[in-house]
């Protein structure tokens, strides 16, 4: 293979870097090339984008918030560390 | 200066001043609330255990989270060696003459025109939870640290002690499973 082919397993790694940012421009490149030949790594790639596109929105909602433990799950925890301590 | 301070451990406040942000710091990466809360006890615990090894160079918070990250990798590596260890072998890829194209019964199969819609609802948000928790816990952890949570792909590399070739093979798996369980249930039925 020349060296801007390449085959669909490194075409889907880089795929799944650039869903973070984080292909180079050339590895960009030889995705763009590959999906020229590849249908199937194209559907992949543009299904995963989406998938990207879901979480994210699904993370929205969910990651903003401080998470806290109740107050009942603090007694427990002094609690037993309490009788750790006089053990 | 702060190097001259000499910190002290008051582990009766433990709870009070730090099991929130533990708790906080430990949700994030196992995603599992039962888990988290076990891994904050088994922390202050450890601490407690070690409290004469403590020279009060760093800050008592600093100090549990170096115990907390401690636990969190053995806790990685616990999953990891459940099955499967390295992730060299990519079963979704043919070997030989045709290495590296896909197998057949892993293509993608299209999705239905729609599927860009609608995508604020419960519902979805529901089939997007059940897939994430079918996930294997490993793959679980790593694609949620990446992805929900946005962890810079060397800092989880170097919490979970992994390599990034590494990661990206468990980010591959993750996203693949993923997809083909919204196509399941998400956009093709």
């Amino acid at each position: 293979m020349g060296k801007n082919f390449i085959s669909c397993e490194k075409a889907t790694t880089i795929c799944d870097k650039s869903q973070y940012g984080e292909a180079s421009f050339r590895e960009i490149l030889k995705l763009k090339i590959h999906f020229i030949f590849c249908k199937i790594c194209k559907c992949y790639s543009s299904q995963n984008s989406l998938l990207t596109k879901l979480f994210g929105n699904y993370c929205k909602g969910l990651c903003k918030k401080e998470k806290v433990l109740c107050s009942e799950d603090k007694e427990i925890m002094k609690t037993y560390l309490k009788e750790k301590m006089e053990e | 200066m702060s190097t001259e301070i000499e910190h002290t451990l008051n582990s009766e406040k433990w709870v009070q001043l730090y099991s929130d942000y533990l708790y906080n710091y430990t949700i994030t990466r196992v995603n599992n609330k039962d888990l988290a809360k076990d891994l904050v006890q088994e922390t202050f615990f450890a601490g407690l255990k070690s409290m004469k090894n403590f020279q009060g160079r760093a800050s008592e918070r600093t100090w549990l989270v170096s115990i907390l990250k401690r636990k969190i990798i053995d806790y990685y590596r616990k999953i990891n060696s459940r099955k499967g260890k390295a992730e060299v072998r990519m079963n979704f890829y043919k070997e030989g003459d045709n290495n590296g194209e896909w197998l057949e019964e892993r293509v993608p199969n299209t999705w239905s025109d729609d599927a860009d819609k609608d995508i604020e609802n419960d519902e979805l948000k529901a089939a997007l939870k059940q897939c994430i928790d079918k996930l294997p816990e490993k793959y679980r952890m790593v694609f949620t640290m990446k992805t929900i949570q946005g962890f810079e792909t060397e800092e989880i590399c170097k919490e979970l002690e992994i390599t990034s070739s590494n990661l990206w093979v468990i980010i591959h798996r993750a996203r693949t499973q993923l997809r083909r369980c919204m196509e399941d249930n998400w956009f093709n039925n």
